[in-house]
């Protein structure tokens, strides 16, 4: 929304203010109290950290080329979300809708991704209460904010699929698609975060 | 609004009106208050006569107070659940959930809430969380006994002491429903108060009962996350053997547990960034319903109406710089504390604006002295004393002195829990028309509203002196200590008023009901009110408004016009 908008926004009653729908509203508070849930989780993450001292790096314990890998299909799945946003703003329902579907492609790649990093973590050793690595927060925190996060992307891959498929029963809705978007991005972004500060750091 | 004959389900129970909504929720918190009503007269009744032996309790209860002693470890639990229920279940049901749901969409003029589906839905969400809760007392090990606060390590190791095993999860669980209703709520409230207000009504034309909704909606999408990321964590370490919580070195009798790397202070810190904003979502509503309330029944426009709103905005913001005025004695560095101590008493400011605010509405005007008028006195009384006592607290070279005694129990029971009560009370009263079509009686109502008065003050404003004699906050038996024993009468005093200070609710909960269907009628606006609610009829149906939504002309406290023929003008009149 442009900053003219903004200031011509009707604040007097009887019209929406920011002339975006309820539920599109509605969509960015959730978002804004999600995120600060992720934000609780990743600070509890640094201070345990600090107070730790040593800490494994992390380029010893993954793969971080592998890890790169889910970042570029996570990303990547979030391009199309766009396209299929855009299209949707088009009045585009069938482009749309091929674009909804390989985004939840994408989603699923992650997710598989994601389970394959799992199960090599935990084959090489990482429990959820200790590991070989380092102190056993290390490992706890590997598993609560990537499955934390896990979480998040299988919930917005679950609401891609059911616009997807009240779309080919032929309740497409154009909002909703902008509205599982909005999520979508947001489950993305904070994937950039987690990688930023549990991978890289 | 016409509409299909509704059934019984989806008119009492999976409703979608936001005003059934509200009264469900209503219901809910009465009997939740009531319970937890219940487990005060219990730990009073360990304080006033420590260890003494009361045979019949024994059938109730016969592990806590087997042969009718109290044991400590069923005192511990008490006063645990005491505080849970009455901060979550009553102080937030009633006041947010309830009168937020069934006053903004009547004060903004909307037909319902934004989501009306999402507003029935966070109803039955709370529902089992609250079954959970009351349900724990039943399991083997007994309630949750770490505080309302649940402190690791006690909430964290399962065999710390009896409430830390199944207790505690079932706590959490419950927590962990209410957080999910109550974000919900938040989401709606927020959503409705921006998008759905009439035409006319200006965000500077709104009720302060709607402005201070709209910042409690706000208040709790910002800080119930940190609960819940601290519940998870918690979780983890309560079921997976993690210790995110947990340093190492802790023994249980002669056992070490095998936890280490985690710090119980991460717990405090992610508590109290959501436990001090909770004081607020139960603080703010009862400054909106006062200044309502007051505001009609001084009939003055409200002294300050900008200052207010900018107060509460102030209030609400304040309310997540303050956190760490609960850990002054946690260790924390003094030049931290010195940080926390600015903001803390910063609050004061916004805090006194409200309070003389009110002085000059009630300043020389005649006031109708209605139940709903005296309780919202009591709280601009209640609310000086706790704000002063709030300072001492507030300060960390106090604080330090009385940090867990019981002027803290005395302090916080004024503000946070008094004020809010007091404020929940003359919302009822006021209300009560809107809501039933009918009004509580006045004269049950004014026994009731001075039996708690005096009996509040009787039992709260003692605990000061307690504290500063010594006596510690979650003390089982003050009599172990000699200095403490000198004290047994005040503590006796305190018990018998909070008898007679719980007898007194009884009262009202016999008018709330019984006035549902014998109370005298009520007209559409009883209380000749200028705000957009006391525009519906008597008892609005599904849908608010019977024709076309009004229009709003100005704001809703137009009192005093010497220049009409009543001394008011409603919202909704040109």
């Amino acid at each position: 929304m442009s900053q003219t908008a903004i200031a011509q926004a009707d604040w007097g009653g009887g019209a929406s203010p920011f002339g975006v729908a309820w539920q599109k509203m509605m969509m960015w508070f959730f978002i804004v109290t999600d995120a600060l849930l992720f934000a609780g989780l990743l600070v509890s993450y640094g201070v345990v950290r600090i107070a730790t001292g040593s800490w494994p790096v992390q380029s010893e314990v993954f793969s971080l080329t592998y890890i790169a890998a889910m970042t570029f299909v996570l990303i990547t799945s979030s391009a199309t979300m766009a396209c299929a946003v855009k299209a949707a703003e088009l009045k585009r329902p069938q482009i749309a809708t091929r674009w909804l579907w390989l985004t939840i492609v994408g989603g699923f790649g992650f997710l598989g991704m994601q389970a394959y990093e799992w199960s090599h973590f935990i084959h090489e050793g990482g429990a959820i209460a200790s590991n070989p690595w380092g102190p056993p927060t290390f490992s706890q925190f590997f598993f609560v904010i990537t499955g934390f996060h896990g979480f998040h992307v299988l919930t917005g891959v679950t609401v891609l699929l059911v616009v997807a498929i009240r779309a080919a029963i032929g309740k497409y809705s154009a909002a909703g698609i902008e509205n599982a978007g909005l999520y979508w991005h947001f489950v993305d972004l904070v994937w950039v975060f987690v990688f930023a500060l549990f991978y890289l750091v | 609004m016409a509409h299909a004959k509704e059934s019984f389900i989806s008119k009492y129970i999976f409703s979608f009106d936001h005003k059934m909504i509200g009264k469900q929720y209503f219901t809910l918190a009465m009997i939740m208050g009531f319970i937890g009503g219940i487990l005060a007269v219990l730990i009073r009744l360990q304080l006033g006569f420590p260890s003494q032996p009361w045979p019949f309790l024994e059938n109730l209860f016969p592990v806590g107070m087997a042969s009718g002693i109290m044991t400590p470890e069923f005192y511990v639990s008490l006063f645990t659940m005491h505080g849970t229920i009455m901060v979550f279940f009553l102080l937030s049901l009633l006041p947010v959930s309830g009168f937020g749901n069934f006053l903004i969409p009547l004060q903004i003029g909307a037909r319902d809430m934004a989501f009306p589906f999402l507003n029935m839905l966070s109803f039955w969400t709370v529902v089992p969380g609250a079954i959970i809760i009351i349900i724990s007392f039943f399991v083997e090990g007994g309630a949750a006994a770490s505080g309302w606060t649940a402190y690791p390590p006690l909430s964290a190791i399962r065999s710390a002491i009896p409430g830390s095993g199944a207790g505690q999860t079932l706590w959490l669980v419950g927590m962990i429903f209410f957080v999910a209703s109550f974000t919900m709520g938040g989401l709606n409230f927020v959503v409705t108060i921006l998008n759905l207000r009439t035409k006319g009504l200006r965000l500077m034309r709104m009720p302060l009962t709607t402005w201070a909704q709209f910042v409690v909606g706000i208040l709790g999408l910002l800080s119930f996350p940190a609960l819940a990321a601290g519940a998870i964590l918690l979780t983890f370490d309560r079921s997976l053997g993690t210790s995110f919580f947990l340093p190492a070195g802790i023994f249980i009798g002669d056992t070490l547990m095998p936890h280490e790397g985690g710090t119980p202070l991460l717990w405090q810190h992610l508590f109290w960034f959501l436990g001090h904003p909770e004081v607020y979502i139960i603080m703010l509503p009862a400054m909106g319903f006062t200044s309502d309330v007051l505001a009609t029944f001084c009939r003055r426009p409200i002294f300050g109406y900008r200052s207010m709103v900018y107060a509460i905005m102030a209030i609400g913001t304040l309310s997540f710089l303050v956190w760490g005025h609960h850990m002054f004695v946690s260790g924390m560095s003094p030049f931290l504390g010195s940080l926390f101590v600015v903001t803390t008493l910063a609050i004061a400011i916004p805090s006194a604006v409200k309070a003389f605010n009110w002085l000059f509405t009630i300043a020389k005007a005649k006031i109708r002295f209605t139940t709903a008028a005296l309780f919202a006195l009591a709280v601009v009384s209640l609310f000086v004393t706790g704000g002063l006592t709030g300072i001492f607290l507030g300060t960390n070279a106090t604080d330090i002195q009385l940090h867990d005694t019981y002027f803290v129990v005395g302090h916080f029971h004024f503000i946070m829990a008094g004020a809010g009560l007091f404020g929940a009370f003359a919302a009822v009263y006021f209300w009560y028309p809107k809501m039933f079509g009918r009004k509580l009686n006045e004269r049950i109502g004014k026994i009731h509203f001075w039996i708690t008065f005096v009996a509040y003050y009787a039992v709260f404003f003692p605990m000061h002196y307690l504290g500063v004699a010594g006596m510690m906050r979650r003390i089982y038996d003050p009599n172990v200590y000699e200095y403490l024993q000198p004290l047994q009468p005040v503590n006796l005093f305190i018990t018998i008023s909070a008898f007679v200070l719980f007898a007194g609710q009884l009262l009202f909960l016999w008018n709330y009901f019984v006035s549902m269907r014998r109370g005298e009628t009520a007209t559409g606006n009883p209380w000749d009110a200028a705000g957009l609610e006391w525009s519906t009829p008597a008892k609005p149906g599904h849908g608010n408004w019977e024709g076309d939504i009004p229009e709003v002309h100005r704001w809703p406290y137009d009192y005093s016009r010497p220049d009409r023929k009543r001394d008011f003008v409603g919202q909704w009149e040109s």
